[in-house]
């Protein structure tokens, strides 16, 4: 797979600082939710960037904030430099939404099934694409779904979803995406609910569209294997922290947070023998209510100390475009307070 | 930490379970579609057997026909399921309840689905205990910290109600449920799938621990086959209603003798090494109303020729059992 | 594990092209045996609502033209009331009425029912709470004692505000549900596909969700239409419908008040009964064919004579 080098110079999305809070509980006794706290990244144009997590670590949240969903209890989310948060008029709301479309994870639910598969695509094309006349519509429905590879399969935009295979049906929903002409696709665990020889067909299609149409993706799973096939950087999350960032196969590769070194340990590979050394590890995410500050990993850490109980651990370039958010790989890279103070007593 | 190294040989041990030419149906408004076709599988004593394969090949529908839990508009069409020497099919729902959970139980995909979320993990255990003929309430509660305990279990949990426990932990309090009468075998229905990867990985290592201190043996059906490639004795790869390749597991990941398995495995990227370009299996599996009469891979298989026009039985490749014509003795070339 | 079983059965070119709504609709009545008889039935009805001159040739079924308390004859096919009616003219001609407070009861009813349920459980919140609370205000009141007082009052002899009165208590029930299954259906991925394609919210619970909901809401209309039928009768039986009209319910107020059962005329009470029970009942037996759309495991599996012999 060829990799195109990550476009430096004007980030077409950037995150500062976004956190999303739910009210949970009962009408006395509030308490809040934090499912994304304090996340910043940027994606590029061009690029594939994977953001990686278990379940319940806010990946999904994330993907919800950027297709305005909802809205961040916090922070801030820019498009092309502007604010979304300053977007209001609907013309301009459409214009972010036919630049930055989302593809859902559950192909049996994500097209209507009472209306046959052109539905949305038209939909689409009606709302966002005001450069193709209503006759010239179909046409280019047609030539989106060719563009899929789904021109074998006969008048595929005249079938019901419920005549079309899961895989099929992923490829109608990037169909809906790639019909605005989009600058970004959120992909929300494209894959996950599909068959594993019908993956790598749906992944390499979503290379095909950053390499050809420029289309940059960011990808959510929780398959660290097929974020390596076809990312060009990752991002880690867990409990709503992300907690390392960097180009794809150095984060894999040497992965500087524990928990990515977890993570990484965990994925089955039939073609390595079992490492029988990883420590037998129990504990699951937690559910972060009412969080007290302090890196939210320390209880199933290994390397964790005490500074790891009362300050949270900031996101710190540690490598070249290489980040992670942990006290004790920050010394040992020799930036942060924990390093300085080391310094400072040797 | 115990030794996980697979066994190398295929039932050694005397086979407690014996599935001969099994057909499963389904009963629908077009006619009846069969969704399992002439299973045969021997599961030895203590030993661990994978199945394996894509959405809509009959894995589960095979394991539930074995512990007889099919339900209309499923049913046995025909075959035997002999287990310890009787045959399940032809037994009634009494003889049936005597097998059930003392020598053959079964663990369920989703525990928050197949546990009862209005009772305590105690009174579940006891309802099963109770059902099976227990009295000694001494007993049962003995027996239900003994086996929390064995899957690593808090018994203070024995207080909990299920939407209480983590993912992980209600599945391993299924996998306890199901150990409750120590069986001989033990069927699973991809237990991990609704887990993280991390909590998969440790309860795989659990399942093995107790599987070799315990001597039960187990059927684990799963559609990830990394995910049972450590852990599994022999692997069945399904394909279409049909078993298309039986191995012990190094062996069929080693050198697959169907291109289907050779094909799923290719579908598997990997973390190390080069990243290359994978193509997975183009197409879709075949209409089981009415399957090709040949072989039902060969529309798909990148290696088809005229034998593939009649369906071919399992072949002995010198590793694994695989059918394909391409193993058929009289030819030449092998599968590389 | 039906449906992945016959997962294998997508994308091959001979699954029928068929609309899930509509062709759907058709084939599940017409392979449902009782629905068959619901719809002859009401096929039936409608014609003789629409056309009732060609079923009898007495035009006038008002008219006091006859002889009072005749038995059936060749002439007079159910006899003749105490006032010297033609019994089966009077079932024909009152048909009409009969169905069209059915139908527009039935369907005013689903309309208000679809458009509180449906919003109370998409817009959620505030709008949510205070759409519930009026559906149950509705619900709990007692029915029959709230039509007898305002009808009584405010309109008697008025068939449109008998109608009204109908509609007003006939349209809670079917909210409640048509609310919970839109609840089920809010967080789909398609209707969340919908917003993030931009589309309005009114947009989206019209075109998107209620399309998805339409078997829900046609076995809604039978059943308001099933519950107008028999409240209507009910209410014209003891004279608060419009007693100078042709119809079921005022055929069964005449008869009462002239004591037919006693004085042997059974067949002008039994006539019209029997009319508003088949009415009845035609919807109720269509009813059960969208039982089946919804919950295909209702849907009994047929086996062809060729599979049974095998076995």
């Amino acid at each position: 797979m060829t990799t195109t080098p990550m476009n430096e110079a004007a980030p077409l999305l950037q995150a500062r600082h976004l956190t999303r809070h739910f009210k949970v509980g009962g009408a006395i006794a509030r308490k809040s939710l934090h499912a994304v706290d304090d996340v910043s990244f940027t994606i590029g144009s061009r690029e594939i960037v994977a953001l990686v997590g278990e379940s319940g670590s806010g990946k999904s949240t994330i993907a919800r904030l950027l297709a305005r969903v909802y809205k961040p209890t916090s922070g801030e989310i820019y498009y092309q430099g502007r604010p979304l948060s300053g977007i209001r008029a609907r013309r301009d709301v459409l214009a972010y939404r036919s630049d930055v479309p989302m593809v859902f994870q559950d192909p049996f639910a994500s097209l209507n099934p009472a209306y046959r598969v052109s539905h949305g695509i038209m939909r689409g094309l009606a709302l966002h694409r005001p450069d193709v006349p209503r006759t010239a519509r179909r046409a280019e429905a047609e030539r989106i779904v060719a563009q899929l590879g789904l021109d074998g399969v006969g008048d595929v935009l005249d079938r019901y979803p419920y005549e079309l295979s899961g895989g099929q049906r992923q490829r109608v929903g990037f169909a809906q995406a790639l019909a605005y002409q989009p600058r970004l696709i959120i992909a929300d665990e494209p894959v996950s609910m599909l068959d594993v020889s019908v993956r790598i067909g749906l992944l390499n299609l979503m290379a095909k569209l950053r390499d050809e149409e420029g289309v940059s993706l960011l990808y959510i799973t929780h398959d660290i294997a097929s974020a390596r096939y076809i990312a060009d950087r990752i991002m880690v999350m867990y409990a709503g922290h992300l907690v390392e960032s960097g180009p794809v196969d150095t984060v894999l590769q040497a992965p500087k947070h524990p928990y990515t070194q977890m993570l990484v340990g965990a994925v089955p590979d039939p073609r390595a023998p079992l490492s029988a050394s990883l420590a037998t590890d129990r504990a699951e995410p937690p559910r972060v209510i009412d969080p007290a500050p302090g890196c939210r990993f320390r209880q199933r850490c290994p390397l964790a100390v005490d500074a790891c109980g009362h300050v949270t651990p900031d996101l710190v370039e540690l490598a070249p475009r290489h980040s992670a958010a942990c006290h004790v790989a920050a010394a040992a890279a020799g930036v942060g307070e924990l390093a300085v103070s080391a310094r400072g007593s040797a | 930490m115990p030794s996980v190294q697979p066994s190398e040989t295929a039932p050694a041990t005397e086979p407690i379970l014996r599935v001969r030419n099994l057909d499963i149906d389904y009963d629908t408004a077009a006619g009846p579609v069969r969704a399992v076709e002439s299973f045969n599988l021997d599961v030895g004593r203590g030993e661990f057997v994978g199945v394996v394969g894509e959405s809509g090949c009959g894995k589960s529908t095979m394991l539930f026909g074995i512990a007889q839990l099919l339900t209309p508009p499923a049913r046995i069409s025909g075959g035997t399921v002999e287990f310890n020497g009787a045959d399940l099919v032809t037994m009634t729902q009494r003889e049936l309840s005597a097998t059930r959970w003392q020598s053959l139980s079964v663990v369920m995909q989703s525990a928050m689905n197949a546990m009862n979320p209005v009772k305590q993990l105690a009174a579940q255990y006891e309802d099963v205990m109770r059902a099976h003929g227990e009295r000694s309430a001494k007993v049962i509660r003995d027996r239900s910290v003994e086996v929390l305990r064995l899957v690593g279990i808090d018994k203070e949990h024995l207080a909990s109600y299920p939407h209480q426990l983590s993912g992980g932990m209600r599945q391993r309090a299924m996998i306890a449920m199901a150990l409750l009468f120590t069986p001989d075998l033990v069927i699973m229905d991809e237990p991990t799938s609704a887990l993280d990867v991390v909590a998969q990985r440790s309860l795989m290592i659990q399942i093995k621990e107790l599987q070799q201190r315990l001597g039960f043996a187990v059927i684990f059906v799963t559609h990830d086959m990394s995910l049972v490639s450590h852990f599994s004795d022999r692997l069945v790869v399904m394909y279409a209603a049909k078993a298309v390749e039986i191995g012990p597991t190094r062996d069929v990941f080693a050198d697959p003798g169907h291109p289907y398995t050779r094909g799923l495995l290719d579908a598997f990227p990997s973390i190390k090494g080069p990243r290359v370009p994978l193509t997975g299996i183009p197409g879709s599996p075949p209409n089981l109303l009415h399957p090709p009469t040949g072989c039902r891979f060969a529309p798909r298989c990148p290696h088809r020729f005229e034998a593939c026009d009649t369906p071919p039985p399992l072949f002995d490749t010198g590793s694994t059992l695989a059918a394909c014509h391409l193993h058929e003795p009289a030819r030449v070339e092998v599968l590389r | 594990m039906t449906a992945t079983v016959l997962a294998g059965t997508t994308g091959s070119a001979e699954a029928p092209r068929r609309s899930p709504r509509l062709g759907g609709l058709l084939t599940a009545i017409s392979s449902n045996r009782k629905a068959m008889v619901g719809a002859v039935l009401l096929l039936v009805f409608t014609v003789l609502a629409l056309a009732p001159q060609l079923f009898t040739s007495y035009h006038d079924p008002d008219a006091h033209a006859y002889d009072v308390g005749l038995p059936p004859s060749s002439s007079h096919w159910l006899g003749t009331t105490a006032f010297g009616q033609d019994i089966y003219a009077q079932l024909i001609y009152g048909t009409r009425q009969s169905l069209v407070i059915a139908v527009v009861v039935g369907g005013l009813a689903t309309v208000v029912s679809v458009l509180i349920g449906v919003s109370a459980a998409y817009l959620g919140g505030i709008s949510d709470h205070v759409l519930s609370a009026v559906t149950d205000i509705f619900l709990v009141v007692p029915t029959f004692p709230l039509i007898i007082v305002i009808a009584a009052y405010a309109g008697k002899g008025n068939l449109l505000v008998m109608m009204g009165v109908l509609v007003l208590t006939g349209w809670s029930y079917g909210a409640r549900q048509l609310r919970a299954q839109a609840l089920s259906l809010r967080n789909r991925d398609f209707l969340q596909s919908a917003r993030v394609r931009g589309e309005r919210r009114s947009y989206i619970i019209v075109f998107e969700m209620l399309p998805t909901m339409s078997s829900l809401i046609l076995a809604n209309f039978l059943g308001s239409a099933l519950y107008a039928v028999l409240t209507a009768a009910g209410l014209q039986f003891i004279g608060l419908g419009d007693n100078s009209a042709m119809s079921w319910g005022t055929m069964l107020h005449w008869a009462q008040n002239n004591g037919a059962l006693q004085t042997g005329q059974p067949l002008w009470v039994v006539a019209p009964g029997l009319c508003v029970a088949l009415l009845g009942a035609s919807f109720a037996l269509l009813n059960y064919a969208f039982d089946e759309i919804s919950n295909p495991a209702l849907r009994p599996v047929r086996r062809t004579r060729a599979q049974r012999s095998a076995v």
